[in-house]
């Protein structure tokens, strides 16, 4: 007997990827009995579901973000750990995206269809590094699904930055970074290219960066930027929410240069809008070259694309005889939206 | 070519004068010749590959990249260079990156029909920012926020010279501006060039105080009006035939008319104005003029230019600099008399003998459309800068209405967290539906104190009643003074109307915005 197709076992609900014959969603939208989470960013992890199933770093992040709300009961999975639910078969496979974040590997009577969540391909010191999984249908982001988006190496990225503290040492270099996976990133570069000064964070920055440390990653000395004279952040690193980049949290700043750490910054007029002076193209979303790549490598005969350019991806895919099609999962994307519209100070993303 | 691409990067994104100093500076220290003096080239304007056009690099990128991502991709970034730098499928190894001197110099020797290879055999070298540069840079226009001024600062800051010495040899030197690096490292001396041909920085006047007024010698001073157009210097003769801006910006090829009457051998000092049948016309005219780089015939015909002189520094050889004004001033009119300029009139002297005739003229200005007074003391040598006392000028007041605030953005650099960039408006009556509406006549970003900015600003966010990027719209109740110029007709304004200088000059926190003036009273002001 042959193995059943893909869409005959997985539906795209008003709630989001429902899995049949398992009876849970993945990374549901609105509240459902059981949740499988790929990731801790806002618009994959929703508060109010009944059982959460993700792994124990994204547990930890979504209590940390709803306190009681996280989820009535939590059920911690690891890496590589297999778990019968109904007639499902379901692994976590490392996504490279941010800590703790997983693929959904979900086998059904002989077939396999995996959930990417976000993903990247890049190396990022701060969580396990993506596992391509050969597939039958593969679902995948596309939040840079355009092919001028090809992010450059970050660690020389992050060297920009310290150019510009050398060569204005009366100022403060501002980075807007999204409080989850892109600040503990940023400061994990910045240790890497060998500074050891403490980094300055903004209150909102504060409590996932402690939590990450917990986990086991090192970021060195961190320090509130609140609190402190305003001469002695002169040259100094600090880290805040993008929102709060031209806002008035920045006054208490010596000259701030305003600087911003994101996949979106490769297209110069974005970059303008927001009155960034020192653009970081530094994303935590695979690039044009690793969504293609990524799609040779798993070489799934079905590509279902969500959230970002879907249209590009599917129109190259299909060229190279992939099945592909958009899927349309209404919240997914929302954390990537045009940073201008990110609104309030505290609003976190993954870009 | 990446230390160049590193600078343009930063300069498109710095707003601040003093920040884009230090980055040019940081770059002309650092970087090796010849690369330097052709990015300082480069920045100053002074390269034109005619080779390059933006449609051999379309064509390039066709035969690379599948048509429908690259449509979807340019519409998406909306600049067809940037488009082109990221989306390129480089072939890294595939060739070693020039650098800017190498690019220079073989779009220099190539022939057209293989520029199309060069390009694309640079295009696959270099990674996506320094594609940019190459191609921002090969299809003319960097835009990246720097006069030709404020590159030659950058220069005389980064190596501690003085700005008019290099502006004194500047136009005899080419690049890639060796011996100008060599002389500013001190490895050798001042570079000796074609004095003949170079701007010679001007002289330049002070406001004239209020307090000031009571006290001037007025019998010392000689009067002129101060024409409301833009400065020039005009340098002719062994050769050459050169239009220089107030800042030493080389506009002759903005302005052929002028060129072409320069057929004589002087050193002048001037206003451009446009002229139409013996009328001066609105600074509007000439800045459409201003912002063009290739000029029609039809420009030539509707806004003709003209120079109204008021100096002379150098006749032939001579130099006349360090004569009193009255004795430039005797040499300038025989010198007129006897080679008749086309296009070119003298600045009449106003007769003055006491400070009553002073008032009374500055009075007269108002009605005749003149911006105010120039005075020059009678025994002044012509002295580059602005030395205190032997030139003012003297401004008619302003000109004022009280104005509603209706959008306001955010500033630049150190204003970024404010909204300090006003746009106002007056009221007209609404003819679609009855009653009155507000209509923009301006903006206005400078005239008030630091801590009236954060009143404004703290104002501008309670009062938000929609927003568009970094534009708030604000409900209609907060009256601006608004004191200005002059103002003049427009078409290209929804009001019909353009202001000159426009700044904040009180903000009423008292009045009623319903008490704010109309927009007849405005056009009422229109000088004709
Ligand atoms: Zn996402
Ligand atoms: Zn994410």
């Amino acid at each position: 007997m042959s193995a059943p197709n893909p869409e005959s076992w997985i539906q795209v609900t008003d709630r989001g990827i429902y899995v049949a014959p398992g009876d849970f969603h993945v990374d549901p939208t609105r509240p459902v009995p059981r949740a499988v989470v790929t990731h801790g960013h806002a618009d994959h992890a929703r508060p109010g579901h009944g059982a959460v199933l993700a792994t124990a770093e994204t547990l930890a992040i979504m209590r940390h973000r709803y306190g009681e709300r996280a989820g009535r009961s939590h059920e911690p999975m690891a890496y590589g750990e297999t778990r019968r639910i109904g007639d499902v078969t379901l692994r976590l496979a490392p996504a490279g995206h941010v800590l703790g974040s997983a693929q959904a590997v979900l086998e059904y009577a002989g077939s396999r269809v995996v959930v990417s969540g976000d993903y990247k391909r890049g190396a990022d010191p701060t969580c396990a590094p993506f596992e391509p999984f050969a597939c039958d249908a593969f679902v995948t982001e596309a939040t840079f699904g355009l092919p001028v988006f090809r992010h450059p190496d970050p660690l020389h990225e992050a060297m920009r930055l310290l150019d510009a503290r050398r060569m204005f040492p009366e100022r403060a270099i501002l980075v807007g970074t999204y409080a989850l996976g892109k600040a503990q990133r940023l400061i994990a570069l910045l240790r890497q290219a060998g500074y050891d000064r403490p980094i300055y964070l903004h209150g909102a920055l504060m409590g996932l960066c402690e939590l990450y440390r917990r986990h086991g990653v090192d970021l060195g000395p961190l320090e509130p930027a609140t609190g402190q004279a305003k001469p002695a952040l002169a040259g100094e690193i600090v880290l805040a929410p993008p929102a709060a980049l031209n806002d008035r949290w920045a006054r208490r700043l010596p000259e701030p240069l305003p600087c911003m750490a994101s996949g979106w910054m490769r297209v110069r007029q974005r970059a303008r809008q927001r009155g960034v002076e020192l653009p970081l193209i530094i994303s935590d979303h695979a690039d044009w070259d690793e969504l293609t790549a990524t799609l040779e490598e798993v070489a799934a005969p079905k590509v279902w694309v969500t959230h970002g350019s879907e249209e590009a991806l599917c129109h190259w895919a299909r060229g190279r005889g992939f099945d592909a099609r958009a899927l349309a999962v209404v919240g997914w994307g929302e954390e990537d939206a045009d940073p201008e519209d990110q609104g309030q100070v505290g609003g976190e993303g993954g870009r | 070519m990446r230390a160049f691409a590193e600078l343009l990067d930063r300069l498109v994104f710095t707003s601040s004068r003093n920040a884009k100093l230090r980055l040019m500076g940081d770059y002309f220290r650092h970087q090796p010749d010849p690369q330097r003096g052709y990015a300082l080239a480069a920045l100053t304007g002074a390269l034109d590959f005619r080779s390059a056009k933006a449609g051999q690099v379309r064509d390039l990128v066709a035969t690379r990249v599948d048509p429908v991502l690259f449509g979807w991709s340019y519409d998406y970034v909306g600049d067809l260079a940037e488009t082109v730098a990221l989306i390129w499928p480089a072939r890294h190894g595939a060739n070693r990156p020039p650098d800017i001197a190498e690019v220079v110099g073989e779009l220099e020797r190539a022939h057209r029909k293989r520029v199309p290879d060069l390009i694309e055999r640079w295009l696959d070298a270099l990674d996506p920012t320094e594609r940019w540069a190459l191609l921002k840079l090969i299809t003319g226009g960097l835009r990246v926020g720097v006069s030709q001024r404020l590159a030659k600062t950058a220069l005389a800051e980064a190596f501690g010279a003085d700005l008019t010495d290099i502006e004194e040899v500047w136009h005899g030197l080419s690049p890639p501006y060796e011996e100008l690096f060599a002389w500013l490292e001190g490895r050798r001396e001042k570079p000796i060039i074609d004095a003949r041909a170079a701007f010679r920085p001007l002289m330049l006047a002070n406001p004239l105080a209020d307090e000031e007024v009571e006290r001037l010698d007025v019998e010392a001073y000689r009067a002129e009006w101060k024409w409301d157009g833009i400065r020039v210097q005009i340098v002719a003769g062994n050769g050459n035939r050169r239009l220089f801006s107030r800042t030493g910006e080389d506009i002759t090829n903005t302005f052929p008319e002028i060129a072409e009457a320069m057929d004589f051998d002087a050193v002048l000092d001037g206003e451009l104005l446009v002229v139409r049948d013996g009328e001066v016309a609105s600074f509007n005219d000439l800045q459409q003029r201003l912002n063009r780089k290739t000029v029609t015939q039809k420009m030539l015909r509707d806004s003709p230019a003209h120079v109204r002189l008021y100096d002379i520094l150098f006749e032939r050889e001579e130099d006349l600099r360090p004569l009193g004004f009255d004795d430039r001033r005797a040499r300038l009119e025989r010198w007129h008399a006897r080679a008749r300029p086309a296009r070119m009139d003298l600045s009449e002297l106003l007769p003055v003998a006491a400070l009553d005739d002073l008032r009374q003229l500055r009075e007269e200005a108002r009605q005749r459309g003149i911006e105010g007074l120039m005075l020059k003391r009678a025994d002044s040598a012509y002295v580059a800068g602005r030395p205190k006392g032997p030139w003012y000028k003297w401004k008619r007041d302003p000109l004022s209405v009280d104005a509603v605030l209706m959008y306001a953005q955010r500033g630049h650099g150190k204003r970024s967290s404010f909204f300090s960039d006003y746009t106002f408006g007056t009221w007209r009556p609404d003819r679609e539906n009855g009653g009155w509406e507000l209509v923009p006549v301006g903006k206005a970003y400078f005239g008030f104190t630091d801590v009236e900015l954060r009143r404004l600003d703290k104002w501008v966010r309670d009062h938000t009643v929609d927003r568009f990027g970094p534009v708030r719209a604000v409900s209609p109740e907060l009256v601006l003074e608004i004191a200005f110029d002059a103002v003049h007709p427009s078409t290209r304004h929804k009001s019909g109307v353009a202001m000159r200088f426009p700044r904040v000059s009180r903000i009423r926190w008292d009045k009623p915005a319903s008490e704010a003036d109309l927009l007849e009273t405005l056009e009422a002001m229109v000088e004709r």
